[in-house]
């Protein structure tokens, strides 16, 4: 081998200059494999299974808003039919029913609400029903969450302060067997 | 002006890209940061509909996927047009699900077990029924916690 001049033994480092395109590999390779996380949806709890069908003829009437949807994707609620664009004030208006009217819930803790659709129901209406539904409640536990404690409802919340929130208004969103007169994709 | 500052003949020194790499570095770890690996190959169309009232999945491993839509074009030949399920990377029946679901929780300390979140990724088309028997199978199974996957919406009803 040739012997090095003893002007280039001053700067033998390692060439960096190479290093950007590494790097650059590794990036292009995880944007390729990866996606950007998107991992947003409405959380539900499902009733645990039983056999028996809930019996639901020993509670008030007045205490039960019914929202049914047909195959159609169209809405029956409380034998009324309904766009859905009112759903959410309208369930609202029924949970804490601020007018005491003779015909809406007791009080939030009694009222229920009873979800049925049928099997030809498209996906999209049925969530975005569900998501007025959810919405009324979230939208009752803002409110009572300000008047409390000067603060809307969050997970930030003290469990305490949330749980109270609860069992002023509970969620109770019963969900029936679906009917199976639409026709099925 | 500028360049009357400089001694006359010295030439003007490239712009040094020795902290190119580390900027290049710093973008390859917040793209690691923000993404996740891609779980499984589509089989099936999805996509979900909007929704306003969200909440983010927290732990991905705690996580299972089902996936239901109609099987995408270059599978229609063979499982039909009609909507079906995927499973991990392979489309499945509804019997198939009590075995996913075991075999998910298998690979779980015993402790985190009970906070298994089942992400259902249902295209908006479906109908219910597919997506009922989807939802009993997981009630029998003592797969409570469900989440509706759904894009965010930002304009009115």
């Amino acid at each position: 081998m040739a012997k090095t001049k003893t002007r280039d033994r001053m700067n033998n480092e390692i060439n960096a200059g190479s290093m950007a395109d590494i790097a650059f590999l590794l990036l292009i390779f995880f944007l390729v494999t990866t996606t950007i996380a998107e991992d947003k949806g409405i959380l539900v709890k499902l009733p645990p299974w039983s056999d028996e069908e809930p019996d639901i003829t020993k509670l008030k009437e007045r205490n039960v808003y019914s929202v049914l949807v047909n195959a159609q994707n169209q809405l029956l609620v409380r034998e009324e039919p309904m766009r859905l664009a009112n759903l959410r004030e309208n369930a609202k208006e029924f949970i804490s029913n601020p007018r005491r009217m003779e015909n809406m819930s007791e009080s939030p803790k009694n009222a229920i609400i009873s979800l049925k659709n049928d099997r030809g129901t498209n996906y999209e209406t049925y969530l975005a029903v569900y998501n007025e539904l959810k919405g009324a409640y979230d939208e009752l536990w803002d409110e009572l969450a300000q008047k409390r404690y000067g603060e809307p409802y969050s997970d930030d919340m003290p469990y305490a302060q949330r749980k109270a929130i609860k069992t002023e208004i509970p969620m109770v969103l019963s969900e029936a067997e679906p009917t199976s007169f639409g026709e099925e994709q | 002006m500028y360049t009357s500052v400089l001694p006359s003949g010295k030439a003007r020194p490239a712009i040094s890209t020795a902290s190119l790499p580390d900027i290049i570095f710093m973008l390859l770890f917040f793209f690691m940061m923000v993404t996740v690996l891609r779980d499984a190959d589509l089989k099936v169309r999805v996509l979900t509909p909007e929704a306003t009232q969200l909440t983010q999945l927290a732990e991905k491993s705690l996580v299972n996927y089902i996936y239901i839509g109609q099987p995408a074009p270059q599978f229609v030949g063979y499982y039909g047009s009609s909507p079906r399920i995927q499973l991990g990377d392979r489309i499945a029946s509804v019997a198939d699900i009590p075995f996913f679901l075991e075999n998910h929780k298998q690979s779980l300390p015993e402790a985190m077990r009970s906070r298994i979140t089942s992400s259902l990724r249902v295209d908006g088309a479906v109908t219910m029924g597919i997506v009922q028997e989807v939802k009993t199978a997981l009630r029998k199974n003592g797969q409570l916690k469900v989440n509706y996957s759904t894009r965010k919406r930002n304009r009115d009803l």
